[in-house]
């Protein structure tokens, strides 16, 4: 028996002046399914989640989320519903500490609904959120400013204000990227645990050997289109797929 | 009593697009923010007053000399304050507005206020048109404004210089790794648009008095076009001079004379609901963030 | 190898851990922390008491205009920079004084509901810009002073160019000092309080970065609404109050010195730091009354400190002495 998909994305498509960012692209996810988006630079990844999280109006189709239409929604309201995100170009509150980070999550509307009330504490919930996502607990890096931590820890922060949040629709921009291979290694159990505690998620990335270790299902986009669509093994023995990223041989 | 209102409708949609003009050139093409521009308007005026009586020069010679110092004073400006400010929008508006005002207050303070500050006008007389008599001046400023509308287009679109004004409001870091000295440019530009302010006030000051609060007037003018034009953009500019020009002209003929510069306020607002870019702007990332 | 000289900072030894946790080890250590906390309360209140009327007018006025300075430097911290804090000022200004008038209600009465009701208005008429970039908040709130002048001069309604006369004083004259005073106090601590919670640490992330704020499912523009009241209505309280304290209300309320000066005291005392901006009004108000006797060179004096300190010292002068207070600075050699 197939449940409902949690998100139905059909025919969305957007133009920016004489570009065709992203062209009919159709897709369904499941509940707590691990879902990639690759595709080479330019393919339109990070407009299609912008289009989704509704930074971006579409120029036409349809995006479905449990059942309700949330097109051209507003962003915030997208957000409220459940669907969060965290940017490719990571950009925290500079002058904040670590932990301050979290408060304006926190502070959502969402939380404060999911909750039953108000929280007593943020800052403390901050703190427990962040030992999640591998912040060491008690550790001077929780206190410092954003502004001086490393770029691991910036992501890790990135996916902290996803579980401030309490989503249930997780799009992650690009997380891997710049972290070195033991920095990945230590992140994908924290994704991991997401996925059980039932988050669904959805990754874009161009690090796909990591991403296939974990991704239950991939979509390939090429100059906007929806090329491909399957599991990772599936995908790369895909004809289109190779040709995108690695072009074709020329006569002679 | 319709052709009257045709005829000096048009004129003013000129005045007010000749005042636009330098504004326009400096915030809406080249991205440095100069609001003393209703300031340096009223300067000029002012010099071109003192040097003409007081120093018993030729009038065009007056005129001429306004023009360059009030070039000067944008160029001054940009070095020694807006220099400083590059990027902060917000402080480059307060320092050049809080600049603007010491000026014009200066010129309240030192007593220019009165009738005998006037400027002549650059010939006397006035034609007939189709039984409306439009005087010489009026015709000499929508001249002016019609050459400098055609020479502005040319120059900011197939000049090199105005092509690196459009640059660094664009991207500062290409315009410099292009080899464009960005500095130099948007000192120029200062300095242009502060020159086009001085014109205009040769060409327009004529038709009545210079008041202090003219300056102010200047600004709120400038401002209203530029937005609802759309900043940057020369037709928009254009049009919005002429819609603007028009319903002060009829706001003054039914309603009085004091309720013309409302007229600019409510122009912004409302194009500020309805499509805050502007009529041409080409701005719109407003509101959009990504 | 050549040796430079750089200046090196170091915080004195009382803070422990983060900003507001302190480890104190002596007595002399607590009166070092709570001498510039307390020593400025103690020095206003015995300083209101002793001086002459001449004196209290001017303690009035730039109380007054700390309000003022103070909730511009509150909208700012939200992201909200307005050029026209005469805006909020008159609103506050013309609601007290039209109540009073046509009502006859006290003062006691007017003066908050004018700040309530001119924060209101003044939200309403600026709704349409609150989304836009903050370029055209401050060109809007630049502007509409200017153009509400215009059309109380035109429509000749509250009293039209001549104003409102002959409204009711408060009771006493030590009232008339101290309702600013104690008000610019209750702003001071107010802003601060306000700024350190974790609303207003939303506030203060959709200065910094809205987009993060967005997406993390807040609505920023109620937000933005909600700032831009409480900054509103004190400086509309401010106004109601000046009305009272003159009796009289009329265009000169929207006069570009109610919206030079705040900016200038920031500018001079510390945009960010309430403070800055209540020590900037303090000393500018009464430095211009000194100059007295060349009158309309008042405002030329802000906005030229204005423009000096913004170009100069951009931090202000309350940061630089709590910089010079709260830290070592010494030369020290450098190997390079």
């Amino acid at each position: 028996m197939t449940q409902a998909p949690l998100l139905s994305v059909a025919g969305l498509s957007k133009r920016f002046g004489g570009v065709t960012a992203v062209d009919s692209v159709e897709f369904e996810l499941r509940e707590n399914e691990l879902l990639g988006v690759i595709g080479p630079n330019g393919s339109g990844k990070t407009t299609l989640v912008n289009l989704i999280t509704g930074f971006v109006k579409p120029d036409s189709g349809s995006i479905v989320y449990r059942g309700m239409d949330i097109t051209g929604m507003n962003p915030y309201k997208i957000a409220q519903k459940g669907i969060v995100r965290a940017f490719q170009m990571v950009r925290p509150f500079y002058q904040l500490p670590a932990f301050k980070n979290l408060i304006v999550p926190l502070f959502s509307p969402r939380v404060k609904k999911l909750a039953g009330g108000k929280y007593g504490d943020r800052g403390a919930v901050a703190k427990d959120i962040l030992e999640e996502v591998g912040f060491e607990r008690d550790s001077a890096v929780i206190n410092k400013v954003a502004r001086v931590l490393p770029h691991g820890y910036l992501k890790r922060l990135e996916l902290g204000k996803c579980v401030a949040m309490r989503a249930d629709l997780i799009i992650l921009d690009e997380l891997f990227s710049g972290l070195s291979l033991a920095e990945v290694a230590s992140i994908l159990p924290i994704i991991e645990k997401l996925r059980v505690d039932g988050k669904t998620i959805i990754m874009i990335e161009h690090r796909l050997r990591e991403l296939f270790r974990i991704a239950d299902r991939v979509i390939v986009l090429n100059f906007g289109q929806k090329i491909a669509d399957g599991p990772p093994v599936e995908v790369m023995e895909s004809e289109a797929v190779k040709k995108a990223y690695l072009g074709t041989e020329t006569e002679g | 009593m319709f052709l009257g209102t045709l005829i000096y409708g048009f004129i003013n949609g000129v005045i007010l697009a000749l005042v636009a003009m330098g504004f326009n050139l400096t915030f809406g093409i080249s991205g440095v923010a100069n609001f003393s521009y209703g300031a340096i308007y009223i300067f000029a005026g002012f010099l071109t007053w003192t040097i003409f009586h007081t120093l018993a020069l030729p009038y065009i010679l007056a005129c001429v000399l306004s023009i360059i110092c009030a070039a000067l004073l944008g160029a001054l400006m940009y070095r020694f304050v807006l220099l400083r400010l590059r990027g902060m929008v917000v402080s480059e508006v307060i320092a050049t507005f809080a600049i603007g005002l010491a000026i014009l207050e200066a010129f309240r303070y030192m007593g220019f206020i009165g009738f005998k500050y006037t400027l002549p006008v650059f010939w006397d007389g006035s034609v007939d048109l189709w039984g409306v008599y439009v005087d010489y001046q009026r015709l000499a400023i929508v001249g002016i404004g019609l050459l400098l509308t055609v020479f502005l287009y040319f120059f900011i679109h197939h000049t090199r210089i105005g092509l690196a004004f459009r640059g660094i409001a664009q991207d500062e870091q290409t315009a410099l790794s292009l080899g464009i000295h960005s500095d130099w440019i948007a000192t120029l530009s200062v300095a242009f648009g502060a020159g086009l302010s001085a014109i205009a006030a040769v060409a327009i000051l004529p038709l009545g008095t210079i008041s202090v609060g003219g300056g102010y007037d200047v600004l709120v003018n400038a401002l209203a076009v530029c937005i609802v034009g759309g900043l940057g953009s020369a037709i928009g500019v254009v049009l919005a001079s002429f819609l603007i020009g028009y319903a002060q002209m009829i706001t003054s003929t039914y309603l009085g004379a004091s309720w013309v510069m409302i007229v600019s306020l409510v122009a912004i607002l409302i194009i500020l609901v309805i499509k805050p870019s502007g009529l041409f702007g080409k701005q719109k990332e407003l509101e959009e963030r990504i | 190898m050549s040796t430079e000289m750089r200046k090196e900072r170091i915080d004195r030894a009382i803070k422990a851990r983060s900003e507001d946790i302190f480890a104190l080890n002596s007595y002399r250590e607590m009166l070092y922390l709570l001498a510039p906390r307390v020593l400025p309360i103690l020095a206003a209140l015995v300083l209101a008491f002793s001086v002459n009327v001449y004196w209290q007018r001017v303690l009035i006025s730039a109380s007054v205009f700390g309000i003022l300075a103070i909730s511009w430097d509150l909208l700012v911290s939200c992201g909200m920079v307005s050029l026209g804090q005469a805006l909020f000022f008159g609103a506050g200004a013309y609601f007290s004084g039209y109540m009073n008038h046509a009502f006859g209600w006290s003062p006691f009465v007017t003066v908050p509901l004018a700040a309530i009701l001119g924060g209101a208005f003044c939200v309403i008429i600026l709704i349409p810009v609150l989304r836009l970039r903050g370029v055209y908040f401050s060109m809007v709130t630049l502007i509409l002073p200017l153009m509400l002048e215009r059309i109380i001069e035109a429509t000749r309604i509250l009293g039209g160019t001549e104003g409102i006369t002959g409204l009711t004083p408060f009771p006493s004259q030590w009232i008339e000092l101290f309702v600013p005073f104690a008000g610019v106090w209750v702003a001071l601590f107010a802003a601060r309080r306000l700024m350190s919670t974790d609303y207003g640490l939303v506030l203060r992330g959709i200065n910094d970065n809205d987009r993060s704020v967005i997406s993390a499912g807040i609505n920023i523009y109620i937000f933005k609404a909600q700032a831009l009241f409480i900054g509103a209505s004190m400086s509309a309280f401010a106004g109601a109050m000046m009305t009272q304290i003159y009796m009289f209300v009329g265009m000169p309320v929207f006069a570009l010195d109610y919206s030079i000066l705040p900016i200038a005291a920031a500018a001079v005392g510390g945009i960010g730091s309430f403070a800055g901006a209540m020590l900037g009004a303090f000393i500018l108000v009464p430095l211009s009354e000194v100059l007295r006797g060349i009158g309309g060179l008042r405002i030329i004096i802000y906005s030229l400190s204005l423009v000096v300190f913004i170009v100069a010292l951009p931090e202000g002068i309350f940061p630089y002495l709590q910089r010079k207070y709260t830290q070592f600075e010494r030369w020290v050699k450098v190997e390079t």
